[in-house]
């Protein structure tokens, strides 16, 4: 299955993938509306460290998923390899926050409910916003 | 193959899925008292709360048995387990014969004799999906609310329903309240928060006798109330277990494969006991997540796989009002506190490892703390001082990044 890499030394820490990340989980098709005047909230997040070193980090999609056998509601499950969240059924508890590895779960915008990547297979981009949108190849949406 | 799975919460679902990762035709039957479709029990709460509904707390979708060929016995306890015959015998006369058995059999309120109880007519456990329906029947706008017990139970129960009713009194023997979780710290933030909410606490005291709609305190002060809930401690269900010879300390004992000491025969969820990594004691970690695992372990087990659950460690994620705690592992060792107004951060080494931590308010990326302590990470092969300030992956080495985000090989 085709999954997202990161390579860190190609990384500019330009965080465009937040950016693009934010936009196409918005639902609109005008990135400036999408995100004019508004705190953005990604899925995927760059971390910054000390001497320059920036890197971005998103759902793994575990082979072993901690997150889905954790999750107390079954809102969380694997579909075609992707970690998908059924936000109809996830009350924000945080388990899956308290499980990830990566840190790559987060609450959604209000609290409620949480949120993750899911590779834009649940949105009209269909394929990770994040990558197509890396100027310097740092994050790669291959087979390996 | 046969396997009997008795109990259908969230072990058994584990063990289904287990069992089916391994061996796709062996017959697999799900017995429980319950008649409903698998739900999550810790959702009784939010069901209260009008956050979920009984449609959309079912654990795994309405097809799950079917898709995974399960029978479900449901609306049916079982009796006796036959083991030198291979047989569960059920409370309708019916057998049903097994080569794996799985006791996932959970546990059950456990309620302390208390002078007086008897006579309280309005009184309720809050486990089960049933319990939480009765509750609801009888609360009104009026109703005034004794919840004996102040750990994660009670206070779930109070959040739940403290829009729907007049007044929720907690009383608990201990001086504080989520004694199982929390520390002293934590639990005063905590205690604040859920006061701000409206809810009374009366702690280190308890009640020396009920009637019928009050109770007297051992300190000398009287409570009246409409409706009772006891929600002080669980107890594992091992009785069927026990019957059988399985060894039982509070929990059925079972080891890393999840097997008792009896051949076919597995155990798993909150009947059973683990093996917890940060204290080194085998303990009943009664935790959805740990369920799940030992579940699957069991399953993929005893349809002939190999499986071990051995990375068990207390684990708790929980909200009450708004307000977000995550905790893991065990508190022996040496302590790093941060504390604001609003938020509690307590991160406790030892030996060169994380033991465990508290996390309260600002829970953001718990799981990578939660990882040290499962993974027994060396603190001397990360940044601790870079992590220590916020859950990161830069206090990894950029080769360990490279395994964890790059794709490289370990």
């Amino acid at each position: 299955m085709k999954r997202i890499y990161v390579n860190e030394k190609w990384c500019l820490g330009c965080h465009l993938c937040e950016y693009n990340c934010a936009f196409a989980n918005s639902g609109s098709d005008d990135m400036v509306k999408a995100l004019k005047d508004i705190h953005i909230n990604p899925r995927i997040k760059i971390e910054e460290g000390p001497q320059g070193i920036s890197f971005a980090v998103s759902c793994r999609h575990c082979t072993e998923p901690l997150c889905v056998k954790s999750c107390i509601t079954g809102a969380l499950s694997v579909d075609n390899g992707v970690i998908e969240v059924n936000k109809d059924k996830c009350v924000g508890c945080y388990t899956c926050i308290m499980i990830c590895p990566y840190g790559a779960i987060m609450p959604g915008n209000d609290g409620s409910v949480i949120q993750k990547c899911e590779l834009c297979t649940n949105n009209s981009f269909g394929e990770p916003a994040c990558v197509r949108g890396c100027p310097n190849k740092a994050i790669v949406f291959e087979e390996r | 193959m046969n396997y009997v799975i008795i109990g259908n919460s969230t072990a058994a679902v584990g063990c289904i899925e287990g069992i089916r990762s391994v061996d796709k035709a062996g017959k697999i039957t799900v017995i429980s008292k319950e008649p409903h479709h698998v739900y999550s029990r810790p959702l009784i709460s939010y069901l209260l709360y009008g956050k979920t509904t009984e449609q959309r707390m079912k654990y795994r979708p309405d097809s799950f048995y079917e898709d995974n060929r399960v029978t479900p016995v449901l609306g049916t306890a079982v009796t006796k387990v036959d083991y030198e015959n291979k047989k569960v015998v059920l409370d309708n006369g019916d057998e049903i014969a097994f080569d794996k058995l799985l006791f996932a059999t959970g546990s059950s309120p456990f309620v302390p004799p208390m002078a007086g109880l008897e006579e309280v007519e309005n009184q309720f456990s809050f486990m089960k999906l049933d319990d939480a329906a009765a509750l609801q029947k009888v609360i009104n706008k009026e109703t005034r609310v004794l919840i004996v017990g102040a750990g994660l139970i009670g206070l779930k129960c109070a959040e739940g329903i403290c829009s729907k009713v007049k007044q929720i009194t907690v009383v608990d023997l201990a001086p504080r309240i989520l004694p199982s979780i929390l520390d002293e710290t934590g639990s005063e933030l905590v205690q604040k928060h859920i006061e701000k909410q409206g809810v009374k606490f009366i702690l280190s005291d308890s009640v020396a006798q009920f009637s019928k709609n009050s109770a007297q305190l051992k300190s000398g002060g009287k409570l009246d109330f409409d409706v009772l809930v006891v929600a002080v401690g669980v107890r594992p269900e091992t009785k069927l277990a026990a019957d059988i010879g399985c060894k039982v300390n509070k929990g059925i004992v079972s080891d890393i494969h999840c097997a008792t000491n009896l051949d076919g025969v597995y155990a798993a969820g909150d009947c059973s006991e683990s093996y917890d990594i940060t204290s080194g004691q085998y303990r009943v970690l009664a935790l959805l997540p740990n369920a799940y695992m030992q579940g699957e372990a069991a399953g993929i087990n005893m349809a002939g796989g190999e499986k071990a659950y051995d990375k068990a460690i207390p684990m708790n994620a929980i909200g009450f009002f708004g307000m977000h705690i995550i905790t893991a592992g065990s508190y022996d060792g040496e302590a790093y506190v941060v504390q604001t107004e609003q938020t509690y951060k307590k991160l406790i080494s030892k030996d060169n490892l994380l033991k465990g931590f508290i996390l309260i308010g600002d829970v953001a990326r718990a799981g990578i703390y939660t990882s040290l302590i499962r993974e027994r990470t060396p603190l001397d092969t990360v940044d601790y001082e870079l992590i220590k300030e916020k859950p990161q992956l830069m206090a990894f080495t950029a080769s360990e990044r490279a395994v964890k985000l790059g794709g490289a090989k370990e």
